[in-house]
């Protein structure tokens, strides 16, 4: 049977999984499509269209209704003239490019710290533990509060905000990492390696990383899913690039702008759908992987 | 008899103190890092308010250094921040000179706890039944099957939720007041109108907290009710026969229940993070509102104010929490370790 089959075969039992990946191919259209549609250097930025347009394909400016030329805002535009479906393709990508970026090394940082900690021990163990035990017990938007506000003020840029986040997002890997490399370290065929002499290197390849795998990558999926919440958090109190039309920037003039009490309600309705669907994503994804890494949970066809 | 053994009970408060220490460090630390002088700048943005800069600027900025103890080594200065914080003592807020710090917590931190432990509760309670019911084999199709689709609300953040509600519950339909913790024209008083104007306004930021973080408890219930029907004591129950109310509750739950306790610990810096936003969106008057204004004000002293007595709270309710688990439990706490 064909690769492809097998995997069709495998979404078919697992549809958390197919609709999360089915919602990623969506969005991932979604924002190349469109940027044949907008000038993505123009368009999302303040004073690009007139402001305030509710969503239409055909707009004449009040002064001349009948004009020949309508020009289509199919999301409308904003208080400040943003077209907000340049603001939807752009922002998306922004923000999960913050997601990403912030997400990975992350998860690079965590389970290095997690491996490194389970598998050789002692005090340097000990260490790792209580710091992460006790970093994660405080709030990470707190702490990126603190980070964000003396370092940056007003002037974060995008990737700036990724590495503010990284510095944060390591912690929920780097404990799991470490539970799982824990259990797995007295597990018979790694004392068997060691019998045969393999080398603590070897071990960790050939034997370690390949059943790490899939905890490796519901940890990313967390991580990438944690780091979108703080930079939407972190924008919404007015720490996040406030030139860049990022989707939590976008709620951030919302909330600023009263928007909803002006009734400009697609402002508002763009962003939050956006989010809700990257954030129903990233969640089915997990439960998906869930099922993929964890043979207790699946289900016959 | 007590539940608790010393080593259990020194292992916590450790902990606790090790948290809020770490927060106090960090707290100190970033500021310092950072080549910004806030001192400098509040000056700085006064002086361009009022164009022009007066002279013996520079002696201005000393002379506030030197009142607020900058000018000293840094450890002098570490040492100075721990014994003001031993005494609660966090500074003046920049912006709202010369009021301190603790003054605005202080007026503000009721509104927030009230808030969260309220919508904590009924999102625990909730949730906790629905997760046991949706695992019992004999409930109805509609909670084992067509609920869990709204726990989807659950994955998008509280704050969006709290918009949307906004808009439709308080804007479009006037059901529930827009935002603040009493009406405009309302003086505050203990009068049973004046609570029930609180309720009416804490409902919607309530309804936000509750939707998001029910999913949570629900899922983490079901499955351990799932593990405890495997357990041979269930099969026992069963076989003695025990009525269905019996078995669910004192038998399943009750042991179900543990870890989700342990999960209420462990979930509250989310929950506090998650209303921080959702205070801000409905100008709730409480930590949430003042931290959001004193960073659009970039009231330093404030912010970290504010994080540091969050972090205190969080710190001091996971202690009691741990506290607690030995009644529920009582293999925990007691026999050293935990």
């Amino acid at each position: 049977m064909s690769r492809f089959s097998l995997f069709w075969r495998y979404i078919r039992r697992n549809w958390t999984l197919g609709a999360g990946l089915g919602i990623l191919v969506f969005l991932f259209l979604f924002t190349v499509i469109g940027l044949f549609f907008v000038d993505s250097k123009v368009d999302p930025y303040p004073l690009a269209a007139p402001a305030g347009v509710p969503p239409t394909l055909a707009y004449c400016p009040p002064v001349e209704p009948d004009c020949e030329d309508p020009k289509a805002y199919p999301f409308g535009t904003d208080g400040q003239g943003r077209n907000m479906l340049a603001v939807a393709v752009t922002g998306t990508w922004m923000t999960l490019q913050i997601g990403l970026l912030a997400g990975l090394i992350g998860i690079a940082a965590g389970s290095f710290l997690g491996f490194t900690s389970a598998f050789y021990g002692g005090l340097y163990d000990a260490v790792v533990r209580w710091m992460v035990d006790v970093l994660l017990t405080i709030p990470g938007l707190l702490i990126l509060v603190v980070i964000a506000s003396s370092i940056g003020g007003r002037s974060i840029t995008v990737t700036g905000m990724a590495l503010i986040i990284a510095l944060i997002s390591w912690r929920g890997p780097a404990r799991v990492i470490r539970a799982q490399v824990l259990s797995m370290r007295e597990r018979p065929y790694v004392l068997m390696a060691r019998l045969n002499g393999m080398s603590g290197l070897d071990i960790v390849f050939r034997e370690l990383l390949p059943n790490l795998l899939p905890y490796l990558g519901a940890a990313l999926v967390g991580a990438v899913t944690a780091a979108i919440f703080a930079s939407m958090g972190l924008a919404a109190l007015g720490l996040g690039p406030l030139r860049e039309p990022t989707l939590g920037v976008t709620i951030y003039w919302v909330i600023n702008q009263s928007a909803f009490l002006r009734g400009l309600w697609w402002w508002g309705a763009v962003p939050i759908t956006v989010v809700a669907l990257v954030f129903i994503m990233l969640f089915m994804i997990s439960i998906g992987l869930d099922e993929l890494a964890n043979p207790r949970v699946r289900r016959s066809e | 008899m007590r539940a608790y053994s010393w080593n259990f009970v020194l292992k916590r408060f450790g902990l606790l103190v090790l948290i809020v220490w770490t927060a106090v460090t960090i707290n100190f630390i970033i500021p310092k890092l950072t080549p910004r002088n806030p001192l400098r700048e509040k000056l700085m943005e006064q002086a361009s308010r009022s164009g022009y800069i007066e002279q013996g600027f520079d002696e201005m900025v000393a002379a506030y250094e030197a009142k607020f103890g900058l000018d000293q080594p840094l450890w002098i200065q570490y040492v100075r921040y721990l014994g003001d914080i031993m005494r609660l003592d966090l500074g003046v807020s920049i912006a709202n000179f010369p009021k301190t710090v603790m003054e605005l917590v202080g007026a503000a931190l009721p509104w927030t706890i009230g808030l969260l432990t309220t919508a904590t509760l009924i999102a625990f309670t909730l949730g906790t039944i629905l997760g046991a019911l949706m695992a019992w084999p004999k409930s109805s199709n509609f909670v084992k099957y067509i609920l869990p689709s709204f726990l989807i609300l659950g994955a998008i953040p509280a704050y969006l939720i709290a918009l949307i509600l906004i808009y439709f519950v308080a804007f479009q339909w006037k059901l529930l007041p827009l935002g603040g913790g009493f009406g405009i024209s309302t003086i505050p008083n203990l009068s049973l109108p004046f609570m029930l104007e609180v309720m009416k306004h804490s409902l919607l930021p309530a309804l936000a907290i509750v939707l998001t973080s029910m999913g949570g408890w629900v899922i983490g219930m079901r499955g351990m009710m799932v593990t405890v029907q495997g357990e041979d004591y269930m099969t026992f129950g069963e076989a003695k026969g025990l009525t269905d109310n019996r078995l669910f509750f004192r038998y399943g739950m009750r042991n179900a229940i543990l870890p989700q306790v342990t999960g209420l610990a462990l979930a509250f810096s989310f929950l506090v993070s998650g209303s921080v936003l959702v205070e801000l969106i409905f100008q709730y008057p409480g930590v949430g509102t003042l931290l959001a204004r004193a960073i659009s004000q970039l009231d330093y002293f404030m912010i970290y104010g504010i994080v540091l007595i969050i972090v205190v709270c969080i710190a001091i309710a996971m202690f009691i929490m741990d506290m607690i688990y030995p009644l529920l439990d009582p293999r925990i706490g007691s026999g050293g370790g935990g």
